[in-house]
């Protein structure tokens, strides 16, 4: 069985998979890490949102073989120490809100969230009504509004 | 049990008993079913069943028959836990739980544990989640327990610091005497145990001394929420727990006939077992990815299912065949009538956490792991499946990641019992998105006919027929209402019908008022969706309202305010009108839509402005329906005492984008026994571009001063006045919901063979 090595949140890991298997997989079924959540294996819903090298991107739709052992890949369960903190400001802005209801998809809010700031500071502006409306995360509790006062308040904090 | 007693201060207070049990530290009891008040109230205008009594009161009738014990323990370490037999997914009930103990025992919220109970036979009737009911039967029972344990943390103090009783305070979880010494309930634990049990007579904290219960609370589970701790049913590591999937047939209910290759499929990558169950083929595999590889690599003959002809047209016409004529008396002169029909589609009440459950079943027992809202029914259904005694099953309830109405039902558990049963091996059995959508529980498809007389300034009837497609309620419920007929206000009805009874309402003085169910039985597996028929019911009430207003020459708002009956409800309508500021003038293309909803001792008043212009309805966003605009939501609730606003609030957001979702975009389309929609891409509930950029809910100051439900509330209030603005912008009622479902499919269906699709593997490529 091929081997896959790359960096998970700040360590070296290295696994026995197929090549095609998604890294969601590999993230909860071999490696135990189960912060990032399944909610469509499609790339539609967001709920497995983590980082790779500092962006945004779907497990779900990403073979462990297309990983370099150079790549950093983070969950939400490595985002604080991203920022050399107990919580990422973002998350210190969902506990603030009270955004999380049944919490299942707010992993995966607060990944792209984050990433989404970055994408937006890198261009030169802040996050509005229009940047909000473009985030494609599904909340089934409806949290929306929460989520967008929590990304308001944390973006210019990290 | 409870008695009257005078205070000396003359505020006549409720004595309640409470137990000590025997253990090693601290553990006090309080009987669940203590204090639940019987219903009765009457009501002003005609009552109809629902005003007297409710399917809030049934379930909290219930209870009281069921003589069992919640217990609190008190830790050495100076927390206290509790173990709710609820579930929780989503809807804020550990936090408010705690915060009761919180405020009875003295302690802060902080150190207040509370975690779901296991199935516990015991209950019978009590340990169901559903109809909002948990705060309204859970409200005295847990103050009960906690005033108990305060009053034995006391009793221990009052003897180790050698001063009487009267003289101690408690605060914070620190007992102080008046010379200042002071104890912590962690050094107080052990020695206010009890070696025998006792019983003992406590008194509630009144009203006025709330420091907890009545202010903004954050959610005791935020933290692991937000930190990727919170577990749920798929994250719990369970040994040998391996992936499973179901390999699904095309159409609803299909069998299995024949599996070709079974033998190539388990020789898969990572595939450990295949075995034929009663829903489908059943693979267990290293990881979910590669059991998808299999389920999609099968080749499997299926038979026909349950619904293979059906299409959306034809259950409308079984509808439209099926409903109850309205009997026209003769109208007296002068006499109108405003007559309409509305047409609700199938919905789909899938969470974001897709069906599953972990099974662990051995030669004589069997372990499950899940999130069920009527855990002792799933542990009875799942031992006759497997044929072992009910105690030999045991249930852990998990957290949830959503309900909406599927969590009272156990599809996975069960599932998952009879996969690890037949491969003789744990299993984490998770279903794909794709059969979420097409296998899972729908909302039924239904009609409402409703019809209003009116003449000299009176409204003087109103008929209602609603007709539609069987609603499953699951076992727990079932029971409930078996074990209650002889006490509900209304006989000789039907299951459905005692349900339809039981909830719905109509909040005006409309004269004579009748709302009968029908329903068209058949091969679907529904379930409710945040609500059973209020929403659909409502909805279309509100649109005959504002019709009724329009034709008497009234002001939406003004009208409503005139016929309503009961005072709480015109305060939340007041509230929504001035916050809103009902009636400024409005660009062409826009408007504003107002409305109410009375439910489970509950007032909620919605107002909305949405944007119906070209230039918003036609907003491109890839793989998705824009359509109108919600702009801006203003909402007021009046649960009677909001335990924790916070959370209310949080419930009222929610609901207020189901109610948009329902209205405007997401719906379940039927062809050829198979629902068409297969990801959150095809089913269109709200996303961001689809939330009001305006929204405020304001809870209101207590009225009754004992809590009312909250779930499920808003989304009829929100679904009937997102319904009434858009009428109102466009310059039609809609009639057909959501009021984009007749338009051509706005994506492209998966193929139903193989069942579930593969996953991309542009992951990289599309890093943002
Ligand atoms: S699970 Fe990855 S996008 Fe839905
Ligand atoms: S909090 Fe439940 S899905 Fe977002």
């Amino acid at each position: 069985m091929p081997t896959h090595t790359f960096v998970l949140n700040g360590q070296q890991v290295t696994v026995d998979v197929e090549d095609d298997v998604r890294l969601l997989w590999v993230l909860r079924d071999i490696l135990g890490v189960t912060g990032p959540k399944y909610g469509c294996g499609l790339g539609v819903c967001q709920a497995c949102t983590s980082h790779v090298n500092g962006k945004a991107f779907n497990p779900c739709c990403t073979p462990v073989g297309d990983l370099q052992p150079t790549d950093q890949v983070t969950t939400i369960e490595g985002l604080p120490a991203t920022v050399g903190q107990d919580l990422h400001p973002m998350q210190q802005a969902w506990l603030d809100m009270d955004v999380p209801q049944c919490g299942y998809c707010q992993p995966g809010q607060i990944m792209a969230a984050v990433a989404k700031v970055l994408q937006a500071r890198a261009a030169g502006h802040q996050l509005g009504d229009a940047d909000f409306d473009e985030i494609r995360n599904i909340c089934r509790c409806g949290t929306y509004h929460r989520i967008r006062e929590a990304i308001s308040s944390a973006q210019t904090k990290f | 049990m409870s008695t009257e007693i005078e205070q000396p201060t003359g505020v006549s207070r409720r004595r309640f008993l409470g137990y000590v049990l025997a253990a090693s530290t601290l553990t006090v009891a309080a009987d669940l079913g203590a204090g639940a008040t019987p219903a009765a109230a009457a009501v002003p205008g005609v009552p109809e069943p629902a005003d007297l009594y409710d399917l809030n009161d049934m379930l909290t009738d219930a209870t009281l028959a069921t003589a069992n014990l919640i217990t609190i323990t008190m830790n050495a370490d100076g927390t206290a836990s509790f173990a709710l037999p609820r579930a929780e997914v989503g809807q804020g009930i550990t936090t408010s739980t705690a915060m009761l103990i919180a405020e009875e025992l003295d302690l802060p919220l902080s150190k207040v544990r509370v975690s779901l109970a296991d199935a516990r036979p015991e209950l019978v009737f009590n340990q169901l989640t559903g109809g909002s009911n948990t705060t309204i039967s859970t409200w005295t029972p847990v103050r009960v327990a906690a005033a108990t344990a305060k009053q034995r943390l006391l009793e221990a103090a009052a003897t180790e610091l050698g001063v009487p009783l009267s003289a101690l305070s408690a605060l914070q979880g620190v007992i102080t005497a008046p010379d200042g010494r002071s104890l912590g309930y962690a050094e107080l634990a052990v020695s206010a145990a009890s070696l025998t049990n006792l019983q003992v007579s406590v008194t509630l904290k009144a009203a006025s001394a709330f420091t907890v219960i009545g202010t903004p609370q954050n959610r005791i589970d935020a933290l692991d929420a937000v930190t990727g701790r919170k577990q749920f049913a798929m994250d719990v590591q369970v040994a040998g727990a391996m992936p499973a999937m179901i390999c699904r047939p095309p159409t609803i209910n299909g069998t299995v006939v024949s599996v070709q290759n079974q033998a190539a499929v388990q020789a898969m990558p990572g595939i450990t077992d295949v075995a034929v169950v009663s829903t489908g083929v059943a693979v267990r595999g290293r990881t979910f990815g590669q059991c998808i590889d299999a389920v999609r690599a099968l080749q499997v003959t299926w038979g026909p299912g349950s619904e293979d002809a059906a299409t959306d047209a034809s259950v409308l016409a079984e509808l439209r065949a099926a409903e109850n004529p309205l009997v026209v008396p003769p109208l007296p002169l002068l006499t109108e009538a405003i007559d309409a029909r509305f047409t609700f589609h199938f919905a789909s009440n899938s969470a974001l956490e897709t069906n599953c459950a972990v099974a662990d079943v051995q030669a004589g027992s069997a372990t499950i792991w899940a999130s069920v809202k009527s855990p002792i029914t799933a542990q009875e259904e799942i031992a006759a499946k497997l044929g072992l005694p009910v105690s030999a099953v045991t249930v852990h309830v998990t957290q949830g990641g959503g309900s909406f109405g599927r969590k009272l039902f156990h599809d996975a558990a069960l599932e998952a019992a009879e996969v690890s049963q037949a491969m003789g091996k744990p299993v984490r059995l998770m279903w794909h998105r794709t059969d979420d959508f097409r296998h899972g529980r729908v909302h039924p498809m239904s009609i409402s006919r409703v019809r209003a007389t009116y003449s000299l300034g009176q409204v003087l009837t109103l008929d209602q027929r609603h007709t539609s497609v069987a609603t499953e309620f699951g076992h727990g419920l079932g029971e409930i209402i078996t074990a209650s007929a002889a006490k509900l206000p209304v006989g000789g009805l039907t299951f459905s019908e005692t349900i339809f009874t039981l909830t719905q309402q109509t909040p005006y003085n409309f004269g004579v008022t009748t709302q009968l169910l029908t329903e068209v039985d058949n091969g679907f597996h529904t379930g409710s969706m945040r609500n059973i028929y209020s929403p659909n019911v409502r909805c279309a009430q509100e649109l005959v309202v504002d019709q009724l207003a329009a034709a008497m020459n009234q002001d939406p708002y003004r009208f409503r305010r005139g016929f309503l009956k009961d005072p709480r409800a015109v305060a939340v309508l007041d509230k929504v009108a001035q916050a809103g500021n009902w009636g400024r003038t409005m660009a062409p293309g826009t408007a504003q839509g107002i409305a109410i909803h009375a439910e489970y001792h509950g007032f909620v008043a919605v107002l909305v402005e949405i944007d119906c212009t070209p230039a918003t309805v036609n907003r491109q966003i890839p793989d998705a329906v824009t359509g109108p605009r919600v702009t801006k939501a203003v909402c007021a609730v009046d649960v009677g005492l909001a335990v924790n606003p916070t959370g209310l609030q949080a419930q009222m957001m929610g609901g207020i984008m189901d109610g948009i979702a329902v209205t405007l975009t997401s719906s379940l389309h039927l062809a050829d026994g198979v629902f068409q929609e297969g990801s959150w891409d095809n089913y269109f509930y709200t996303r961001q571009w689809n939330t009001p950029p305006e929204l405020d809910i304001y809870v209101m100051p207590p009225t009754t001063g004992t809590p009312g439900g909250a779930g499920e509330l808003a989304v009829a209030g929100a679904m009937a006045a997102v319904a009434c603005a858009y009428g109102r912008a466009t310059g039609t009622m809609p009639t057909t919901f959501p009021i984009n479902h007749d338009a051509p499919l706005a994506f492209t269906p998966l193929p139903t063979v193989p069942p579930v699709p593969q996953s991309p593997t542009d992951g990289l490529g599309r890093a943002y």
